[in-house]
């Protein structure tokens, strides 16, 4: 494996908690190029053909295995695309861990947009965490725009941890997804923006087979004069049940927009959203104080927990 | 020991100055549990609030161990020395059972000793401790979750807001005895409950009685609890009187 600097670590063990080479299949990008690749028996991991991107082959009934493919940038000015696609076999369990982390000192913007796109087979599971993280101090944007496309085949489960806590200046996030009968999908989206920062999440998910389900929970964190939308639509198209909910809090001078979506094709398909922004509760902030904690910290304490 | 001086709360009303508290002095002593009790309304828990420093006195002074805190914020008192437990629990979401209680400490804590905070109000630690305070607990089990934040801090002075408010009767035993335990270990420090339960007033050493913003009566125990109307002992007292009566010179 190429050796990676001091900062690149850093970003490293940010969005994946690694400190040291991973366990299992992984392959870490560090500023447009691989800097180290392993496969294992079960999981193959190629580049593909147009040198943009991964192909990642999970054999059929491999369980407890993981694949890391964190992305590093610290090199200021630089602008991909990269095009990862996860062929899970059926039957399979396994944890995938992603995620990008941008240290820009310089002035041009840094930017990176990963596209993934997962194929699960029938009966597999996966859990897949998603985080990403922005430093350094320089004036040049780090943008990240990342793209997930699930096709979830029967009775396949993915369940998808998707975070953002600091430092990235500017991001669309869009996830769809497609579920066939007895898919279960269930997101849990961790967001926080300060600075002036914008944030655009938005997810559309069909449930297209009987059985299927989705839960999309989406819990974020306006600061300072930092902009968030969330758009979370559900189709239902058979008997399906989905659950959609953004629960906000706004600080400062942030502002939000949510809007929850509902579309039922079905009278079989049982949907429900739930929507709610506010400031921190006063109430909340006198309790912790009244245990002797600062304004600030008692603030700090119930942001950390709530984006927890 | 903790000194109330004259403290009198004012709030405004369609246009108008409403006294909600009116020139209360009371003391609540080293080693000593007292209870404030009287008709709902009459200014308990807002002058529970005004000890904390949740609201502000219009005149008066607080005196906690010799030192004035009517100026300081609520985060002082408590660093001075006032814990108080809600009437009506906070809940909060993805803040844990153990969070809060480590938070209470104010230092670094075991999951064993956090452990012991919430045995001691009768929760089963094990099934309570990485729970969330939130919506998903009963009112009963938020209002023990309250009242073992306020243990844990081991304040100088322990307040508590009608403690025994949304707990099922099965429940109110045990809180009894966490109270008993506590007067128990008052060592160097007091405890202040607001009540209208007869089985606090009668663990309390002296009680205070609050009433449309004044307090009306204070005292011990012995002294105070057969005044109280509507209690067993003021029924006792009662027909202790009447049976003066029929026994009297004249039968």
């Amino acid at each position: 494996m190429k050796q990676l600097d001091e900062i690149q670590k850093r970003l490293l063990s940010e969005v994946a908690d690694l400190h040291t080479v991973p366990e299992g299949a992984y392959n870490i990008r560090a500023n447009g190029e691989s800097a180290g690749r392993v496969s294992t028996a079960n999981i193959e991991i190629v580049p593909r053909e147009t040198g943009d991107g991964l192909t990642i082959n999970i054999k059929p009934g491999t369980k407890n295995e993981s694949v890391h493919i964190p992305v590093v940038l610290t090199q200021s000015g630089l602008s991909e695309t990269v095009y990862n696609d996860f062929y899970i076999g059926e039957d399979a369990d396994v944890t995938i861990v992603a995620g990008c982390g941008i240290d820009n000192c310089g002035v041009q913007d840094s930017r990176h947009d990963g596209i993934h796109r997962f194929y699960v087979g029938k009966g597999a599971r996966i859990r897949y965490v998603e985080k990403h993280y922005g430093s350094g101090d320089g004036t040049g944007k780090r943008i990240l725009n990342p793209g997930t496309e699930v096709y979830m085949e029967e009775n396949s489960h993915a369940e998808m941890e998707m975070v953002q806590i600091k430092g990235v200046d500017d991001t669309t996030r869009t996830t769809t997804a497609t579920l066939a009968a007895g898919a279960s999908l269930v997101v849990r989206e961790r967001l926080m923006t300060h600075g002036d920062q914008n944030a655009i999440s938005i997810y559309k998910v069909d449930l297209n087979g009987d059985g299927s389900s989705a839960d999309v929970v989406s819990r974020s964190v306006a600061k300072d004069d930092s902009y968030q939308k969330f758009e979370a639509v559900i189709v239902g198209s058979a008997a399906c049940s989905g659950h959609t909910e953004c629960d906000a809090i706004i600080m400062d001078r942030g502002r939000i927009l949510a809007v929850p979506g509902l579309e039922a094709n079905s009278v079989d398909a049982a949907l429900v959203h739930e929507a709610a922004i506010g400031k921190i509760a006063g109430e909340q902030l006198t309790k912790l104080m009244t245990l002797g904690l600062t304004e600030e910290e008692a603030e700090e304490q119930i942001i950390n927990g709530f984006l927890k | 020991m903790l000194e109330l001086k004259n403290i009198s709360f004012e709030v405004e009303s369609d246009g108008a100055d409403k006294e909600i508290i009116r020139d209360i002095s009371l003391t609540v002593p080293d080693n000593k549990l007292v209870v404030i009790t009287g008709p709902n309304g009459g200014g308990k828990s807002t002058l529970a609030k005004l000890i904390a420093g949740i609201e502000k006195p219009t005149s008066g002074k607080i005196i906690l161990n010799g030192v004035d805190v009517t100026d300081m914020s609520i985060t002082d008192r408590a660093k001075a020395g006032i814990g108080y437990a809600f009437q009506q629990p906070v809940r909060f979401k993805g803040i844990e059972v153990f969070d809060l209680i480590r938070l209470a400490t104010g230092k670094k804590t075991s999951m064993a000793d956090a452990c012991e905070y919430l045995s001691a109000v009768g929760l089963c630690a094990h099934d309570y401790i990485n729970r969330e305070v939130n919506a998903s607990l009963s009112g009963g089990e938020l209002k023990r979750i309250e009242i073992a934040s306020v243990l844990a801090k081991a304040s100088k002075l322990s307040i508590f807001d009608e403690p025994e408010a949304g707990i099922d009767l099965w429940s109110f035993n045990n809180l009894i005895k966490v109270f008993e335990d506590m007067r128990k270990n008052i060592k160097d420090s007091s405890i202040l409950i607001i009540s209208h339960q007869e089985r606090i007033l009668n663990i309390a050493d002296e009680i205070c009685v609050i009433k449309e913003g004044e307090l009306i009566m204070q005292g011990h125990k012995d002294d105070i609890l057969p005044k109280l109307s509507g209690t067993a002992s003021a029924v006792k007292e009662c027909r202790k009187g009447a049976v003066d009566q029929e026994g009297g010179p004249e039968a």
